[in-house]
């Protein structure tokens, strides 16, 4: 490399600023979240049901809303997702009919979030007579994760070598088989990451719950999957926007906003001690 | 027309090819192939890059299947069965014909779970009769002694050579009768040559054997039997000295001394 290359400095010093410019937004938003938010943060604030329409108490129905919204999004995408992803990268051939689901599957990734959440009303609240209810948000909610889990299982598929394919058939697998033995074990933690990864940014979502399960105040946690219940992002919403006194109560809305940092920060991590684990143990 | 004058009248043929085309989507791969594969011998396809020879070795445990859009026409028959004939059970004939490939690739488990994944999916459960087949398989295969100690340890953390080998251990402990190599030496070093080279040696006497291979010294060194493909033809086939020495075609001599390929 040439040491007096002064466009090269240039470019590379460029670049640099931009990163460093990118984190320093991201470490002031989640310094001024947690600077804020820190001081709501306590243990009645985490297990005790809102007060005064959310200007005093906790957030413990919210937290448990989003938590089983999380898990019933996992339950119903997951399957489905790794399953598609299966069939596209494996068993599909390339013709146009399968060219058209793969560009159905990437358009449907670039549908904004409200869109899910009046498709979610029409079909799973209304025309399945769900209701607002866990099991309408969560399918929601899947559906909208579902591009990601499958782009991002697809790829991991993708990347198990030939060899390992070519040795069991040669060996005489079957096709699943082969999948269920010598691909899937190496791939799932991919498949596990970008999932988990997907499903943490939905948690976060605000607009597909609003119209599907998502309650304001509810006094009581659900009791089943045709329950409402009250979720994290829309309480923030609630309290940040229509909040009569949304000035005084900034640092509920902090607290709120950290504890859904923190959940989502939670599930990302598992991803990677997910990822890091498996990676010790297949190797190649 | 198949040449069987150049084997011995008494010597059983296991593979037999007549007039084999093989496409891929519109292009044309192999033309017209009739080739007689003899049991327990080795037979070595020789030739320049893209002349057919893996395409053909490939075609005799169908492992083109999986290429989309291929087609295959003519007919190879092993031990006297149509292997292409509809309702052949692709699943048997992988278990009759095992294959080397020419680059290593142990799985990323432990090299008993390696060898044993064979047997394993062909329903062999008992952990005593798996422990045989394995070091039965890793004897034949030369590697059992480097091996005993650490069967239980990660595959990968083989060397080249010692990973070549275990995967021929692998495919034999399926219980083939023929083995299908593809330039199983042509990432080893000299050294790593030599010991498959000498492994294909001892396993002749059982096995019948189908060698691919651009290196012409190695098909000169291990095979009985060589054939020349140029082109997607087969130009000549014949006993491996006198291919060497005193070949039938122009183009066979061209090749082997260097003009070409």
């Amino acid at each position: 490399m040439k040491t007096n290359n002064t466009a090269d400095t240039f470019i590379l010093l460029a670049l640099r600023l931009i990163t460093y410019a990118i984190v320093l937004v991201i470490g002031y938003i989640l310094f001024d979240i947690i600077r804020h938010g820190a001081t709501a943060l306590n243990w009645q604030f985490i297990s005790s049901f809102p007060r005064r329409s959310g200007a005093a108490g906790g957030i413990f129905p919210a937290i448990v809303g989003t938590f089983y919204l999380v898990i019933g999004t996992i339950a119903v995408s997951l399957p489905l997702g790794i399953g598609g992803a299966i069939y596209l990268a494996e068993y599909a051939e390339q013709n146009r009919f399968n060219t058209l689901i793969r560009l159905a599957i990437v358009t449907l990734a670039g549908v904004p979030s409200i869109v899910f959440g009046l498709f979610g009303l029409g079909i799973f609240v209304l025309f399945c007579g769900f209701g607002p209810s866990i099991l309408a948000g969560s399918l929601t909610l899947a559906c909208m994760v579902l591009p990601t889990i499958i782009v991002a299982s697809e790829e991991s598929l993708r990347a198990v070598p030939k060899g390992f394919r070519d040795a069991s058939l040669a060996l005489g697998a079957t096709k699943w088989e082969m999948i269920r033995t010598n691909i899937l074990p190496y791939s799932l933690s991919g498949m596990i990451t970008g999932s988990i990864l997907g499903i943490g940014r939905a948690a976060g979502e605000t607009a597909p719950i609003l119209l599907t399960v998502a309650a304001f105040y509810l006094p009581r946690l659900p009791k089943s999957v045709f329950d409402q219940v009250m979720a994290l992002p829309y309480h923030l919403y609630i309290l940040a926007t229509q909040h009569p006194e949304a000035d005084r109560i900034r640092h509920m809305q902090y607290g709120t906003a950290l504890i859904l940092l923190l959940l989502v920060l939670g599930l990302s991590l598992g991803a990677i001690l997910i990822r890091t684990h498996f990676r010790k143990k297949y190797r190649w | 027309m198949v040449e069987q004058s150049i084997y011995p009248t008494d010597m059983e043929m296991v593979i037999t090819a007549s007039q084999v085309d093989f496409f891929y989507g519109p292009t044309q791969a192999l033309f017209d192939i009739s080739l007689l594969i003899p049991a327990k011998h080795v037979t070595a396809l020789i030739g320049p890059s893209g002349c057919g020879k893996s395409t053909f070795l490939r075609c005799l445990n169908r492992m083109n299947d999986t290429i989309p859009h291929s087609r295959v026409e003519g007919t190879i028959t092993i031990n006297q069965k149509d292997i292409y004939a509809p309702g052949t059970d692709v699943v048997e004939l992988r278990k009759e014909v095992g294959m080397v490939f020419q680059k290593s690739n142990p799985f990323p488990k432990s090299i008993f779970d390696n060898v044993a994944y064979g047997p394993r999916i062909h329903g062999e459960k008992d952990p005593k009769r798996l422990a045989e087949i394995v070091e039965q398989s890793l004897q034949q295969a030369a590697i059992w002694d480097e091996v005993k100690d650490r069967l239980h340890a990660n595959a990968m953390g083989l060397s080249g050579g010692q990973q070549q080998r275990l995967c021929i251990a692998r495919a034999l402990a399926v219980g083939p009768k023929i083995l299908l190599m593809d330039e199983p030496a042509s990432a080893l070093d000299p050294k790593s040559t030599m010991r498959i080279e000498d492994l294909i040696g001892e396993l002749r006497t059982n096995y019948t054997i189908v060698i691919v291979t651009h290196n012409m010294q190695q098909a000169a060194r291990v095979s009985d039997y060589t054939a020349f493909f140029y082109e997607g033809g087969l130009i000549e086939c014949d006993a491996t000295p006198k291919i060497f020495t005193n070949p039938r075609q122009k183009q066979t001599e061209d090749y082997i001394t260097g003009r070409f390929g």
